[in-house]
């Protein structure tokens, strides 16, 4: 069974409702001709419930893209529209509270439910237990590696029970033993609560094994150049030669995104 | 049958992941408290030393006679005499009683203050200019204002006192807020943090290091304005360090002066102790402790 691979298609299953929407959305960073424009008239629809991964080459505007969702910042032109879904980003660094402990940073994202504080903490363990760091919730930020800071970031993203996920290349960090079973953890609560994700990495293999859809963006300034549907069955297997075959076809379009750019 | 050795497989994946944790987060060490304390004394006890010499060469070199300037031989006895003075220990009580309050006065007024002025953006340009001014200002200069305005009573040295320190608690809280690391402020934007909320929950732990440091620079600053205060506003029936100070030179005592002086110097290093202990446990809290070579 191959996959079918075309270029521009919404893949999106039939009636399926649209949980992100950008429209036109371009954003420019300072004004005039010291301006940069980081995204130029970006489309871009994630459904309920769909999991879309976002490559592209370094300072393509992935990151800002992820902030224009998540309301961080406005853009300068288009439309964003979440219709009123509840978002949580990951960031590309782990961006946690020094101050706090593993668990109290976790705990952090759990405010806004009505829960006391036992209850609180018990959650926050049980987030941490996803994502394999039980044990560590109450060491402080600074005594975990980068990998596991990444990880205890992911677990502050998930305990905030959103309805969509932005991720912004979130195992970069990580060892490849520890990826694949974030990978396998990832996908049963994406289905589980069916999120729609929004999935930045640099890793071509990662987007094949996550995403049910793959989207190019060219760079300066970035925009969707490609969309590629990845239909093969799950769970899918990062080492698989499916997954392989169709991560090099795309490293291909990549390849050419780059050096149409070098010109 | 296939669920539990998929369970196992699964057990066996997270118990190989416990061990690349482990293995990442390494060994730490510290050394004990006997040891750093002894690293910490050592040096000290060689300064101190090397202070007593020059002192003693000085004095020995006959520059000035006995009464103006006594040697360590004369005033480290006065001092011990002292310390087995009760009347001393309601001296530095009186003292230090000035100092704590006027130093927790200057410290909320410099919280509110600091506060206020980080929140209030028209606040900021008027208000945050005029508290630097402050800080630049010889607290002593206040004094004969406040002599005036509070007659020669403890008021009159607090209100200095308090003038001394707020300014530098206010602009350390102030500091801290503008630098608090904006990727902070995204992440708990994004955990759905708002207004005062976001200040309470982020902005002010984030700050609490330079809050600290404000603080510290406040205490160096009360520190010197009451010791100014005591000089300048004595009170009857109510002996203070300053007081003391005042009388020695009056009665050329010098001997009582310098350890007068030396008691000054001390209870200033102890308290300065104190905070550097605070700020070394935050670091190392924070993880923003440099490595020690
Ligand atoms: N706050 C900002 N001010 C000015 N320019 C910015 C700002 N943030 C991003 N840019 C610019 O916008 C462009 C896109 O940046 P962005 O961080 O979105 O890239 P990226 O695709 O996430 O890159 P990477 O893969 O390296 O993370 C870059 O050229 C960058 O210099
Ligand atoms: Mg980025």
């Amino acid at each position: 069974m191959t996959a079918p691979l075309t270029e521009h298609t919404e893949s999106r299953p039939e009636g399926a409702t649209p949980a992100v929407r950008l429209a036109g959305v371009s954003k420019m960073y300072g004004t005039g001709k010291a301006g940069i424009l980081a995204l130029d008239n970006v489309d871009l629809t994630v459904a309920q419930g769909e999991f879309v991964c976002l490559l592209g080459a370094s300072g393509c505007g992935k990151s800002t893209m992820l902030s224009l969702v998540a309301g961080l910042d406005a853009p300068s032109a288009g439309k964003i529209d979440l219709d009123g879904r509840r978002v949580s980003l990951m960031f590309q660094e782990p961006a946690l509270f020094p101050w706090l402990t593993v668990s109290a940073n976790v705990e952090m994202a759990l405010r806004a439910k009505k829960l006391d504080k036992r209850q609180r903490r018990a959650s926050a363990l049980e987030f941490l237990d996803m994502v394999h760091l039980g044990g560590f919730g109450d060491k402080r930020p600074h005594e975990l590696s980068g990998g596991m800071r990444q990880r205890v970031a992911l677990a502050r993203s998930l305990a905030q029970d959103s309805d969509v996920l932005l991720m912004d290349e979130p195992f970069g960090a990580l060892d490849a033993m520890t990826r694949d079973l974030l990978h396998d953890e990832l996908e049963r609560i994406w289905r589980e609560r069916t999120l729609a994700v929004l999935f930045v990495t640099h890793n071509v293999r990662e987007a094949v094994r996550l995403g049910d859809r793959v989207v190019l963006l060219s760079s300066r300034p970035g925009k969707v150049v490609q969309d590629f549907p990845v239909t093969l069955a799950r769970p899918r297997r990062t080492d698989s030669t499916e997954v392989a075959r169709i991560a090099a076809e795309i490293t291909d379009h990549l390849r050419t995104e780059v050096v149409r750019h070098a010109r | 049958m296939a669920v539990e050795t998929q369970n196992n497989a699964s057990d066996r994946l997270s118990a190989e992941i416990a061990g690349l944790d482990a293995l990442e987060l390494g060994g730490k060490q510290r050394g004990s408290i006997a040891g750093r304390l002894w690293g910490r004394l050592w040096p000290m006890g060689i300064a101190v030393l090397l202070v007593l010499a020059v002192w003693e060469i000085v004095v020995l070199s006959g520059r000035w006679p006995e009464y103006v300037l006594a040697g360590p031989t004369t005033v480290i006895p006065e001092l011990g005499a002292r310390l087995a003075d009760p009347e001393f220990y309601s001296a530095v009580a009186v003292t230090m009683r000035r100092a704590l309050v006027g130093f927790a006065l200057a410290m909320l007024i410099g919280l509110i203050i600091g506060a206020l002025v980080s929140r209030i953006r028209p606040l900021r340009a008027g208000v945050g200019s005029l508290i630097t001014g402050l800080q630049t200002m010889p607290s002593i200069a206040w004094f004969p204002l406040s002599i005036l305005l509070f007659g020669l009573t403890e008021t009159a040295i607090l209100f200095v006192v308090i003038l001394g320190a707020a300014p530098s608690i206010a602009n350390g809280l102030i500091a801290g807020v503008d630098y608090t690391p904006p990727i902070l402020l995204r992440a708990g934007h994004m955990l759905g943090f708002r207004r005062l909320q976001l200040y309470r929950l982020v902005i002010l732990p984030a700050s609490l290091p330079s809050f600290l440091a404000g603080l510290k620079q406040g205490w160096a600053f009360a520190w010197r304005s009451l010791m100014a205060g005591e000089l300048l506003v004595i009170i009857a029936n109510q002996a203070s360090i300053g007081e003391q100070l005042h009388y020695a030179r009056e009665l050329a005592d010098s001997a009582g002066l310098l350890a007068t002086m030396i008691i000054i110097l001390f209870i200033g290093i102890v308290v300065d102790m104190v905070f550097e202990a605070a700020d070394t446990s935050l670091r190392r809290r924070w993880g923003l402790h440099q490595a020690r070579n």
